[in-house]
């Protein structure tokens, strides 16, 4: 489940060197669709997955032309304001009466959670989909940006925007491109957690938005693989807590986690140390 | 004539970098900007691919103004800028950075001709296709950024110091080679702060002082010029 947000983070971050704080809310907003989806226009699933990523995919490509673009030569520290503002703004905004509302919606559940035992390992329909679309998008990613034209530009605009525009690479189009992208997994990650967790409000991007950030620091910030291994180890050291201690812990646990990385591997697990260019 | 630049000038905030610099490039010529460190070179030349915003004046590519746009609209013109420094994306290999030259091209038997190109001018890429080009050494870095400133298939070639961090005899490898190119049609506006090499391939060059350009004729006479010899091309005895 954080992994299909980590992919978001890390993915942004490695081509513009933000960490785009407003990732959790996009993703609470493809949860919202998706409820609306099902709720009132009964769309078939499909359709709701469809609905929800490219909605969230919509959402952050506005919030990166209004929101980022302008700062894009701006210090840093600025663009990670606004990061932090668009996402405050995200979850009071639709928190609104006239928009999302400020409650806790019960989502539909499409159909019947059921428990499946496979080799001694128990687990879920819902937790198997999520398994399975982490690692089909991890292998999508990997495919896109490591064979494809867009992904070489990607990567180009990554290493170095000036040169890659003298390429003829249109930066913003595709850092809109890897904003679009990364939301849309959001977008679907928002459908997947209100299967799992039949619970939604406008905050809900906040916890599993911090989560997955920490988690893709853990793995090594803008390493698509890394972000995944990160989650995974998130995920696991949660279940962890909650099963062998207390589940009071589990939140402080997982920060303690990150900070232990940060002490001992700044660079995450699979990251590469990189020194900033001069 | 197949640029012209009209009394631009560029500010770098409140400091202006050039002052109404105005030349010409034709076809089939190699042009030569010298001048020192700081004199608007390289400034030049990154007004010409869009990479900064002139404040005023014009550039005229092919009869049509080009100022103003941005800079991944120029480079599909047919005007390919190998900056200074190189600029190769050191975390993909030989090809990939050939590739990058080839992002704005759609016909792929014309890239496979322009790897062709490459890979016959500089053997030693094609040697290490497969290589980071950051395990590169200088000189293989500098032939990749001109070869992949090829795979554009540019009318306009625009090299920023290519003498730059190499050995003397890399230098003249280097520029047999900017010759080779221009031979084969392209034509070529060629940056250095290494003057005697670049009067020496040059057919025309100008003399950048400060923003502004101070003089400028044909390459030999320039390299006769007294005040040339003098202040460029360590001459003692003035």
């Amino acid at each position: 489940m954080y992994a299909l947000i980590a992919l978001g983070y890390t993915m942004v971050y490695g081509i513009v060197r933000l960490i785009n704080f407003a990732h959790g809310d996009v993703f609470m907003v493809g949860a919202f669709l998706a409820f609306y989806a099902v709720e009132k226009f009964h769309l078939p699933l499909p359709a709701v997955f469809a609905l929800a990523a490219g909605g969230a995919a919509f959402l952050a490509v506005v919030i990166d032309q209004v929101a980022y673009r302008p700062l894009r030569n701006a210090p840093k520290i600025a663009a990670l304001i606004t990061a932090i503002g668009v996402s405050l703004f995200l979850e009071y905004f639709t928190a609104l009466h006239q928009v999302f509302g400020p409650n806790y919606y019960a989502f539909p559940r499409p159909f019947r959670v059921v428990s499946l035992e496979i080799g001694g390992i128990t687990f879920t329909n819902i937790q198997g989909i999520i398994l399975l679309a982490t690692l089909v998008s991890l292998g999508a990613l990997q495919y896109v940006v490591f064979r494809t034209k867009v992904g070489r530009g990607m990567r180009a605009v990554s290493h170095d925007y000036v040169t890659a525009g003298l390429m003829g690479v249109n930066a913003n189009a595709v850092i809109s491109f890897t904003f679009a992208l990364g939301a849309a997994l959001a977008g679907v990650g928002g459908v997947l957690y209100g299967i799992a967790y039949p619970q939604i409000n406008t905050f809900m991007g906040v916890m599993p938005g911090l989560k997955a950030f920490t988690a893709a620091v853990l793995g090594g910030i803008g390493n698509i693989p890394g972000a995944v291994l990160g989650a995974l180890i998130m995920g696991q050291s949660e279940t962890m807590t909650t099963a062998y201690l207390s589940s009071t812990y589990r939140d402080g646990i997982a920060f303690v986690l990150l900070i232990a990385v940060l002490l001992w591997k700044p660079a995450g697990i699979l990251g590469k140390s990189r020194t900033e260019k001069v | 004539m197949l640029l012209t630049i009209h009394e631009l000038s560029v500010y770098y905030g409140a400091v202006q970098a050039l002052r109404d610099v105005s030349f010409t490039v034709s076809e089939g010529e190699i042009v030569s900007l010298i001048g020192a460190n700081g004199a608007g070179k390289s400034t030049t030349l990154r007004a010409i691919s869009g990479v900064v915003r002139p404040s005023a004046g014009s550039i005229v590519h092919d009869g049509k103004p080009i100022s103003g746009l941005p800079s991944h609209r120029i480079a599909r013109l047919g005007i390919a800028h190998v900056p200074e420094g190189r600029g190769v994306f050191a975390n993909m290999s030989v090809r990939e950075n050939l590739e990058m030259g080839a992002y704005t091209r759609s016909s792929r038997k014309e890239v496979a001709e322009s790897f062709e190109r490459v890979f016959d001018l500089f053997p030693r890429l094609a040697e290490r296709a497969g290589q980071l080009a950051g395990t590169l050494s200088g000189g293989e870095q500098q032939m990749l950024a001109i070869g992949r400133g090829l795979v554009q298939r540019p009318d306009l070639l625009l090299l920023d110091e290519p003498s730059m961090g190499l050995s003397p005899l890399l230098v003249s490898e280097i520029f047999r080679m900017i010759v080779e190119i221009n031979r084969a049609g392209t034509t070529i506006l060629l940056v250095e702060q290494n003057a005697s090499m670049a009067l020496s391939v040059a057919d025309r060059a100008y003399v950048l002082e400060t923003g502004e350009i101070a003089l400028e004729g044909k390459a030999s006479e320039l390299r006769e010029d007294p005040k040339v010899r003098a202040a460029y091309l360590g001459d003692l005895a003035e």
